[in-house]
């Protein structure tokens, strides 16, 4: 999550979700909460019974609508427009939290003076190179001074531009203007930037009417201060847009603004939809991560050997000035005594990248026949990829495969009865894929941790073998890895040697020889090389090669020998804090509000009795209170950097600094470095919209990822053939690409059959009856479904009286299982948010008709 | 079924009165104890009582990150419930969580190796021992067959694009850790991706 990481310093949750019972107002926006976290809505609930307001901004009308006390209905694609109308709204009525924004954020801080925003360039920022389709970032610094971003990823791509003769931030505190007078100073950029996003714009553009609006304005605002906090609940109904990382910074830039973040019931939370999304992004089997989100080397930026990979990526302030502590102890791990301090501790051994390697281009590239072998574990593409039909025709262009499910999946299957032999595209004896199905245990046949959407480790115990000859992952991965040391046993070759010298030592138990799951997660917390003691936390780790640390930010879950703290179940009573922290562990160091410094005023104390987390605790000289200090224990508020010693790491941030992973310790309403799109949120229309944009002369997102191709087109704006606004969503009882639900009776009985849900009165103009059959088409294919006529489904009346009607189809159906129906993702295209690659398969746009399929005619409809 | 013996009419009237549950509530019996009872539900015993092994799981489905205990006897599971002492869902579970028993147990799960062959149009059952060997064999030589050691300009870059890899977040951070190790650290592998970015 780029866009937390740019804005508060990590891509994650700021708040556990039990903390929303803290909440004086809670804005449920890209998400239904209600309908697809169920359990965490409890606390939304438990909020408004205490007398919080809760706002569901959503374009349905769900059940999350129903039970909250505002409905904003607003146009798939349109937050940001609602958004800025929000911060426009705070700033033009002087409602922010002033002592929480002018010390904690940097609000007055100044940006140089060759900054432009898109209201003076056409719908662009400075920086603009229409050529290469992208920015370079020189305007978006401080004055004079180069900002690094905290996220890894970012690091290279935003400093290589820079003067390096500019001032580095540990040189002396940012430029600013406290009287915010001066004109480049953020807080004048962003009352230029959203001057233009009035209530009546908002309307205009997302359709949600003005005085909706203002209620939703009044209520944020009005919980907000010393006394009173608010939170923002968002899902995939923001990030999968083309615009979708900076539709959660317009959530951030609020939050900040309003003094919610750090604060008890107040700030971020991010609801992730599958058991250990957080763990597998902590963790990454991401293409451009490293374990505690670490940057990938990279080939083409300064990452040629390991001193100017530690150079390029360690920031001169805050806490990632410690990233060479992290980068050794990861190589350690998995080097071990190969690696030294004399060979980089064999950081040319890690495969370097070139460029997106992301789950839309690898679509294509199997396509291409560049990706000649794949495994898929766990993840059913053929069913959640966008293009379903290009995903499969990539899958025929496979030498082999491996799926490794609980059960068969459309994706395991595709040669079978996919849609290329369903279409009569191919026959099964066309396809030459070698295709391995193979029994994967699921949680409960095995140990292990999940990471859940706050951050939270929790171990969950084997209790039973998994059926017949189930494995888990572990047990996979563990003995391919011993079959391969063996085949490659002897090599000389340079290029064999990261597989020879990577240590893959693990207790075996059982007589199916299980790799223990304790002893990698005692690796993953790390301990010292010499002597196998485990490290108590980040604190132990050390860049001299002493110590081996699979995951940094884990470090502190497996404290000792026998301590798995992922495995302590201990909750506080009805008396207690209500931070759990005897219960699992939340990354880093077990905290459970991120960026907790700002729970507490300027002064360390707490902001109001009603809300105090933390504080400073003046007899001790130290940070206490009722959660894991997010901050330097022993540092004071009135702690101010002695800049004539070019301070380098935490000792540039003053006591007033939460955000300390950010460079210069505070959250970033303008973002300096760390996006590709641009420092401010700005409203840009979907890819595909059925309208021109209202707010600028530029239609879309100007660096969006497009691979425009006969199979993977893009309807124009506006175009005739496709008048329909298309969304995606999920239901309650089924779970993303389907396979753990849609064979499973109990779930298949409540949601047997795919459908759509179209608004009553297109249903009328069309003839379309409930339950009718219909036929749903955009440029990539066409679809059978039943039509859901309903009432939750409204029109949206925009500028100039245009109506544009939405239509909404669940994506979990297939044709495996009890319950199917047709593949919502045949309709979505191959897209992509600049700085994420996450597509855009909220907001598109189709044609209906009644009616069903000819199967076995060409499907590429044209309309 | 047994047959149900004929009795009189007052005889099963009466019958019936006696171990109705209502009578017994307004006559101040407490409905949680001894007026919920019948003659079916003395007969009764909780499924939980034949475990033989109980464990504490957490979901596998959504995010949020429920608790569950896992009753299992004879190595079978036959019972999943919500974890009362979660701050998270304090023993609820939403519908897909109340499903997990139906999940592990469903009648479709996979429990043997299957394999396809090239241009073939049928699955057939292959021994894990060989399939392993098989696939150990297809990854090194697609490996072998597009490593790049090195770019034309001398960069070391030590990959390959031969190879991918797809999910993870249904997995747990071990087996993710020791798929990035493996494929990453080990192989070269650099498409690997999950369900992060859909």
């Amino acid at each position: 999550m780029p866009s937390l990481g740019a804005t508060y310093g990590r891509g994650a949750a700021t708040l556990a979700q039990w903390d929303l019972a803290n909440s004086d107002f809670i804005l449920v926006m890209g998400s239904n909460m209600a309908e697809n976290h169920p359990i965490a809505f409890r606390f939304v609930m438990h909020a408004k019974e205490k007398g919080a307001t809760v706002v569901h901004a959503d374009p349905r009308f769900t059940r999350t609508s129903a039970l909250a006390d505002i409905h904003a209905p607003l146009r798939a694609g349109t937050d940001i427009a609602f958004l800025g109308g929000i911060i426009r709204y705070i700033l033009e009525n002087d409602l922010w939290f002033k002592e929480y924004a002018m010390e904690y954020t940097n609000i007055a801080t100044i940006i140089s003076p060759d900054y432009q925003g898109p209201d003076e360039l056409d719908g662009v920022f400075s920086g603009w190179d229409e050529d290469s389709k992208s920015y370079v970032l020189d305007s978006w610094q401080y004055e004079g001074m180069k900002v690094p971003s905290s996220l890894a990823e970012h690091h290279a791509t935003t400093t290589e531009s820079f003067d390096e003769t500019s001032k580095s931030t540990s040189e002396g505190p940012p430029p600013q203007d406290r009287t915010l007078q001066h004109p480049n100073c953020v807080y004048q950029i962003m009352k230029r930037h959203y001057a233009r996003y009035t209530p009546e714009m908002v309307e205009r553009v997302t359709g949600c009417r003005a005085d909706t609006f203002l209620k939703v304005c009044e209520a944020m605002t009005r919980n907000s201060g010393r006394d009173r906090t608010g939170a923002i609940c968002y899902a995939v109904g923001w990030t999968h847009h083309s615009t979708g990382v900076q539709m959660i910074r317009g959530a951030g830039i609020i939050q900040a603004l309003l003094g919610n973040v750090g604060r008890p019931g107040g700030g971020v939370l991010a609801l992730r939809g599958h058991t250990s999304i957080q763990g597998s992004t902590d963790i990454p089997t991401l293409y451009d991560m490293l374990p505690g989100y670490l940057q990938q080397p990279h080939a083409y930026r300064k990452h040629k050997d390991f001193d100017q990979y530690l150079e390029t990526e360690q920031t001169p302030t805050g806490w990632w000035h410690n990233f060479p502590k992290y980068a050794v102890s990861l190589l350690k791990a998995w080097y071990g005594d190969h690696a030294a301090k004399s060979n980089g501790f064999g950081y040319e051994w890690l495969p370097k990248i070139v460029g997106d390697h992301s789950q839309l281009p690898m679509t294509m590239a199997m396509r291409d026949g560049v990706i000649r072998g794949m495994f898929f574990l766990g993840q059913n593409p053929a069913i959640g990829g966008s293009n379903s039909k290009l995903v499969q025709a990539g899958l025929a262009k496979l030498d082999w495969m491996v799926v490794r499910d609980c059960a068969d999946t459309e994706t395991a299957s595709f040669w079978k009865d996919g849609h290329l032999v369903r279409d009569g595209d191919m026959r099964p004896e066309d396809i030459g894929t070698e295709v391995f199905l193979m029994p994967g245990s699921l949680a409960g046949e095995k140990d292990g941790t999940f990471t859940n959407t706050h951050r939270l480790l929790q171990w969950h115990d084997k209790v039973v073998d998994g059926p017949g000859e189930s494995q888990s992952e572990l047990w996979f991965i563990y003995h391919l890895g011993l079959r391969l040391k063996d085949l490659y046993a002897g090599s000389e070759k340079e290029r064999d040697k990261p597989m020879l010298n990577l240590t893959w030592t693990y207790p075996e138990m059982g007589p199916d020889r299980d790799p223990s799951a304790e002893a990698v997660l005692k690796e993953i917390n790390g301990y010292t090389w010499a002597d196998r003691k485990q490290l108590t936390g980040i604190s132990d780790i050390k860049d001299d090669g002493s110590t081996a640390c699979g995951c940094w930010i884990y470090s502190g879950v497996f404290p000792q020998d026998d301590h798995n703290q992922s495995r302590s179940r201990r909750a506080d009573g009805p008396e207690g804090p209500g931070t759990h922290l005897g219960w699992g562990f939340a990354w880093p160091e077990n905290r459970r509000t991120l960026c907790n410094r700002a729970s507490a005023d300027p002064e360390g104390k707490p902001w109001s009795e009603k809300k105090r987390l933390i504080w400073w605790d003046e007899e001790n000289e130290s940070w206490t209170g009722h959660d894991s200090v997010d901050f330097p224990k022993d540092k004071a508020p009135g702690f101010d950097p002695d800049w004539s010693s070019h301070p380098t790491g935490m000792d540039a941030l003053d006591g007033r600094s939460p955000y300390i992973m950010i460079a210069d310790g505070k959250a970033a309403l303008f973002a300096p470095s760390g996006m590709k799109d641009g420092p401010l949120p700005a409203h840009y229309e979907p890819l595909e919209s059925p309208v021109h944009n209202a707010v600028y002369p530029r239609q879309s997102n100007p660096v969006a990822k497009r691979w425009e191709e006969p199979d993977n087109q893009l309807a124009k704006p506006g175009d005739p053939r496709f008048p329909y606004a298309f969304t995606t969503y999920r239901l309650t009882e089924h779970h993303s690409g389907g396979t753990p639900t849609r064979s499973v009776p109990v779930t298949a009985e409540l949601q047997p059959e795919g459908f759509a849900e179209i608004p009553t009165e297109l249903a009328r103009e069309l003839g379309i009856g409930n339950t009718d059959w219909i036929v749903i088409s955009t440029l990539r294919g066409e679809i059978e479904t039943r039509a859901l006529v309903t009432d939750r489904m409204q029109p949206f009346r925009l500028a100039e009286g245009r109506v544009v009607h939405q239509v909404g189809m669940p994506w979990h159906f297939g044709w495996k299982g009890y319950a199917t129906g047709d593949v919502a993702n045949v309709l979505t295209s191959v897209v992509g948010d600049p700085n994420t690659s996450m597509h855009e398969n909220k907001a598109l746009v189709c044609n209906v008709r009644p009616g069903r399929l000819t199967r076995g005619a060409p499907t590429r409809g044209d309309g | 079924m047994k047959r149900i013996r004929s009795r009189s009419l007052s005889d099963r009237i009466g019958s019936f009165v006696r171990d109705w549950s209502v009578p017994r509530q307004i006559a101040g019996q407490s409905s949680a104890t001894k007026a919920a009872e019948s003659s079916l539900s003395r007969g009764l015993r909780p499924r939980l009582e034949e475990a033989d092994t109980v464990g504490t799981n957490i979901c596998p489905y959504c995010a949020v990150g429920c608790s569950q205990l896992m009753y299992a006897k004879n190595g079978r599971v036959i019972h999943v419930e919500g974890d009362p002492r979660s701050p998270i869902n304090q023993g609820t579970l939403c519908p897909k969580g109340a499903a997990t028993l139906g999940l592990m147990t469903m009648p479709d799960r996979l429990d043997k190796v299957l394999y396809r062959a090239p241009h073939s149009d049928q699955w057939e059952e292959k021994p894990m021992d060989w399939a392993m060997d098989r696939i150990a064999h297809l990854t090194k030589r697609t490996r072998d067959e597009t490593f790049v050691h090195k770019l034309p300009d001398g960069t070391i870059v030590n990959h390959t694009l031969g190879v991918g890899s797809l999910g993870g977040a249904t997995l747990d951070n071990e087996e993710n850790y020791l798929i990035k190790k493996l494929f990453s650290g080990g192989l070269g592998m650099v498409w690997i991706e999950n369900q992060a970015r859909v």
